[in-house]
């Protein structure tokens, strides 16, 4: 039994940054990089149901990205992943979330595990679309946005609650193997231990190209997207007024603007 | 050759979801560029029985897609958008972004090749092609989407991003006959958010929400006395309530609940996700307290303070005696 968890490394935006110069992206000296924040809940989910399961499940975590990527595969492999796979190639550079599901279709094919997990969305982008693209690449069933989860390794389906607007949960059957795109709060993800962390440092990270996998030329990086990015730019600030002066003088301020809005 | 416009209209438990109506706004933009015609869909069992609902100006003709079930199944809604392509041939297909569309409306641009935006708040229309713009690093920046070679663009839009018609009108009515698919999930039930017996956040005039800034479980007492002090009801968003810090009863946002009659809400240490602003951004008066400058949340607010939410509750604690 193996459970293939789909992991992306997300960028941040430092406080002062640059626009690159074809206007179409962030100069990336000025991001930070970190394991995608739902990508830390999936992969839990992944390593919760190994150890329930006594032995017999492997965890497998795998990103698409450069070699600067290997670090959020040995976060993976610190909180409990058995084996970590990256796959990149240059052309994937303009990849929109689509083509990334072809590169991660192409992985699921060659690995054939029982259980995909991916992020419910990512923090940088929040597409929220290459899990659900993912199901169709390989059609298989599928539920979204899954804040609990009951599946015992070897069963034909698992049992989820989607988390609907409102909180409200909707209790669904899925039949497996299935992709579940995994939200916040499922669960408590782990720290990693000092000695996962040691351990995860000397262990090795597979790698392979999209082209070894099989996706061809006319699916791959831009051939294989749905949307090409025009352009970014910094939004209107909208009305925000900023108030200026010392904390206590901030303070001040906000002490009088809530009692004008309360009428106190 | 692709011509009009397809709206898929979303419902819940027998109830017409609000933003079904704003994607029919969403639609007059791109109209015209993308063929005259507006379709709106339903999709489920009973479908008619939202048809009133949905006769408001600028829709053309509704059709309805019988369905087994009343509620949302993702291979049904696939093989049911899939049937009212092939035969309407749109040039846009307008979803809500929703915790639905999400289970199903990748799936479909893939198996269609269609061109696909999620979470979109502007259409628009640039020498003959679509244009869609969302948010990117965080909500910090926005990014325009365009779809070369695509003759069919599927879009998400962002909640609350379009206001709903208010005329209503008289569009033409049909159904469309369809053989659902064998579904490969079933939905068992729902299940209601449990009653506390806390206060309901959706009543509450004025909320002090505290976010991932307040760090630790030991820190939310002193914010609670601080809302007390200011006459505020204490909320937050959602690292909180899922740190079991606060009950989820309290957390604001998309999952959480709508500060339906607030006018005063102060976020402190709230970075400002598009899940938290979607349940605060309508508030008449937003203070935000954030450490970072760029905080999205400081595009919703009308008074911002750029500095740390420690700080700024020592001086609070301090002159409010």
């Amino acid at each position: 039994m193996k459970i293939l968890v789909a992991v992306k490394r997300v960028a941040a935006l430092e406080e002062d940054f640059e626009i690159r110069d074809d206007g179409r992206d962030v100069d990336p000296d000025f991001l930070n990089f970190d394991l995608n924040e739902w990508d830390d809940y999936s992969l839990e989910t992944a390593v919760q149901i190994k150890e329930a399961a006594g032995d017999g499940v492997e965890v497998v975590a795998v990103t698409v990205g450069p070699d600067d990527a290997d670090e959020v595969l040995r976060k993976c492999l610190a909180k409990g992943a058995d084996r970590a796979l990256r796959v990149w190639d240059d052309a994937l550079e303009e990849a929109d979330p689509i083509a990334i599901a072809r590169v991660l279709a192409a992985v699921a094919q060659k690995e054939k595990p029982d259980l995909l997990l991916a992020g419910t969305q990512s923090s940088d982008h929040g597409h929220a679309a290459t899990g659900i693209a993912l199901s169709a690449l390989l059609d298989w069933p599928h539920a979204a946005v899954v804040a609990a989860l009951d599946f015992k390794p070897g069963s034909a389906t698992a049992l989820v609650q989607r988390e609907l607007e409102g909180g409200l949960l909707q209790s669904v059957e899925v039949q497996t193997p299935a992709v579940l795109t995994i939200q916040l709060g499922i669960n408590t993800p782990r720290y990693a231990s000092l000695r996962g962390i040691k351990q995860a440092a000397s262990r090795p990270i597979e790698t392979a190209t999209p082209q070894e996998l099989g996706v061809a030329d006319d699916a791959l990086g831009a051939a294989g997207s749905h949307s090409r990015v025009r352009r970014m730019y910094v939004p209107e600030k909208g009305r925000a007024q900023m108030i200026e002066g010392s904390a206590a003088e901030k303070a001040a301020r906000l002490i009088q603007i809530i009692r004008e809005a309360t009428g106190a | 050759m692709t011509q009009g416009i397809l709206v898929i209209a979303e419902h819940r438990q027998q109830a017409l979801r609000p933003v079904s109506l704003e994607l029919v706004t969403a639609a007059q933009g791109v109209r015209g560029a993308f063929g005259d015609k507006v379709t709106v869909a339903v999709i489920g069992k009973g479908a008619r029985s939202h048809e009133s609902a949905l006769s408001v100006a600028g829709v053309d003709e509704l059709v309805f897609v019988e369905t087994p079930d009343t509620e949302f199944e993702a291979d049904t809604w696939e093989a049911a958008v899939t049937a009212l392509a092939e035969e309407l041939k749109p040039a846009v297909v307008l979803v809500a972004h929703s915790v639905d569309s999400m289970a199903f409306a990748a799936g479909l641009a893939v198996k269609r090749g269609w061109g696909y935006a999620t979470d979109v708040f502007g259409l628009a229309e640039d020498g003959g092609a679509l244009v869609a713009t969302r948010g990117g690093y965080g909500q910090k920046l926005n990014v325009e989407l365009e779809f070369p070679g695509r003759e069919t663009v599927l879009a998400a839009v962002r909640g609350g991003s379009f206001k709903p018609p208010q005329q209503p009108g008289s569009p033409a009515a049909r159904d469309l006959a369809f053989a659902a698919p064998k579904a490969r999930t079933r939905s068992v039930a729902y299940i209601e958010p449990p009653s506390t017996g806390d206060i309901d956040m959706t009543t509450r005039e004025f909320i002090l929400s505290v976010g991932r800034g307040v760090g630790e479980q030991d820190n939310i007492e002193r914010f609670r006395e601080l809302a007390d002090a200011l006459g505020a009801s204490l909320g937050c968003s959602r690292p909180v309530a899922d740190s079991g810090w606060l009950p989820k009863s309290r957390q604001i946002g998309q999952s959480g609940k709508t500060a339906a009659s607030c006018k005063l809400y102060v976020a402190m240490g709230i970075s400002g996700a598009i899940q938290h602003l979607a349940g605060m951004k309508h508030v008449e008066t937003v203070v935000a307290v954030n450490t970072d400058p760029n905080a999205s949340i400081f595009t919703v607010a009308r008074y911002g303070v750029v500095g740390d939410m420690f700080e700024i509750a020592d001086e609070l604690e301090k002159q409010l005696g």
